[in-house]
């Protein structure tokens, strides 16, 4: 077995190699049906970091990943990379626009689907759900958080993922609110009402 | 007949991944306890508001995590491996190859991976609107490369030296020369972004960067070695450096044990 690379920052100087002119376009700028995931990364002060970078990936409305791994078969669908990335603005601002995934299987007979809604055997559905990375100056490793959606509420109460974390005040940094145009995701990377971040 | 994937790609990676079985049983990739440096280094001052303070969940790799973007091709244009080119001239400071293969923790190759790296120029000054020490521009050069492994996951850059520079996280602050990398893999989990040092830098005790890392032979494993196999005689100094992402879980969950009855 190989011994793996380490992480290193991002460093200040991300801007230079990492955003691209679509970057956040995870669905292709104009297509209809796409919503506006939209945020701000602030410190343990409150101030907004600045140079920042979030990635998101996630399934299609479908459930579907464009995915050789996927047991399922990968489906493409047109216009639609799943990837966002989207450098923060002087004010801390990130934004990606993508389609609101569907619900995505999870895992099957597993402690999380012993519930009354986890028939045994059979896969428990994941809610509607994105994963984020967080890179930045002053972060020697990027860190993982999950976006869930407040239209959601039944399939965010039987998430496994969701479910795991037993503080209704954590859960709830993992939760997007509604907007105009889609939703909003706040990531606090430090102290009151700190997002919760995943190891992964 | 071979069954070609559905997304017409890398077909050569999906020898050993399951096939028609239940949507719920993939395999996780292991993780590395231990590797790389922990969120809260004191050391590097703007951790300090930048670490969370809970501990982190534990994320089980379901189908989201073992899955991610296969940037490829379409991501690059034909120079974007040659950071000398692209400009009126070319760039001042010493012409370097940087070359090496992406790989996982089973040594198998990870093919037709996007590759990015950015740098500072061969005096350590980066063109970014935050970096202004005294050290000039140099026209002839951006510092930013893009490009994609081939089938043998091999990547190659043509690039200058990257200089060292200060910065003001302590006293006599400098950054020993580093190109960094950015490296997705074939799934969100294993997502990296890195920097590569050169052999025999005397700033690494000083750099907290370098320190972070807990192991001294992990951070071992960011320097590239020089490579004189590959240096081209009167054109460019050869430096190769492997990248290994994490592997996939050797064993596979007690939950995907329950469903297999065929195999």
């Amino acid at each position: 077995m190989e011994p793996t690379t380490p992480s290193q920052t991002v460093g200040p100087y991300l801007h230079i190699g990492l955003p691209w002119p679509d970057g956040p376009y995870a669905l292709r700028e104009g297509a209809p049906g796409g919503v506006w995931l939209r945020g701000t990364v602030t410190d343990g002060a409150g101030a907004p970091v600045p140079d920042a970078l979030i990635e998101t990936w996630q399934a299609d409305p479908e459930g579907r990943f464009d995915h050789p791994d996927d047991p399922r078969g990968a489906v493409r669908r047109d216009g639609f990379r799943g990837f966002g990335r989207c450098p923060t603005d002087d004010e801390g601002r990130w934004a990606v626009y993508t389609l609101k995934p569907g619900p995505v299987p999870g895992p099957a007979g597993s402690a999380a689907s012993a519930g009354p809604s986890g028939p045994s055997g059979r896969p428990v559905l994941q809610a509607p759900h994105i994963d984020v990375s967080v890179f930045a100056r002053g972060m020697l490793h990027r860190t993982v958080t999950r976006v869930y959606f407040p239209d959601e509420e039944e399939a965010n109460g039987r998430d496994p993922v969701l479910s795991s974390i037993a503080a209704p005040q954590e859960r709830a940094t993992l939760v997007a609110s509604a907007t105009e145009d889609g939703y909003r995701f706040d990531i606090r990377l430090q102290g009151e009402g700190e997002t919760v971040f995943f190891d992964i | 007949m071979g069954q070609e994937t559905a997304a017409g790609r890398d077909a050569s990676a999906e020898a050993d991944a399951p096939q028609g079985r239940d949507a719920s049983a993939v395999w996780g990739y292991r993780r590395d306890p231990g590797v790389h440096p922990p969120l809260d280094y004191p050391g590097y001052r703007s951790t300090a508001l930048r670490h969370p303070q809970r501990p982190l969940k534990v994320l089980p790799h379901l189908l989201t995590e073992v899955t991610g973007p296969l940037l490829g091709e379409d991501r690059i244009g034909p120079l974007d491996h040659d950071l000398t080119r692209g400009h009126d001239g070319e760039p001042q400071g010493q012409r370097i190859t940087v070359q090496g293969r992406v790989l996982d923790a089973d040594g198998r190759p990870v093919p037709h991976t996007l590759v990015e790296i950015w740098q500072a120029n061969a005096g350590g000054r980066y063109r970014h609107k935050g970096d202004n020490w005294p050290c000039p521009l140099d026209p002839n050069f951006t510092g930013v490369g893009r490009t994609v492994t081939d089938a043998e996951g091999r990547y190659s850059f043509t690039t200058v030296r990257p200089g060292a520079y200060p910065w003001k996280n302590h006293d006599n602050a400098w950054r020993p020369a580093h190109i960094h990398f950015s490296l997705f893999g074939r799934a969100f989990t294993q997502r990296l972004v890195t920097q590569m040092y050169f052999p025999g830098d005397p700033l690494f005790f000083q750099d907290p960067m370098w320190n972070s890392i807990p192991d001294p032979q992990a951070r071992e494993r960011l320097v590239a070695r020089y490579d004189h196999a590959l240096t081209q005689p009167e054109w460019a100094l050869a430096y190769t450096w492997d990248i290994v992402l994490r592997g996939r879980e050797s064993t596979v969950f007690e939950h995907e044990l329950a469903l297999e009855d065929d195999d």
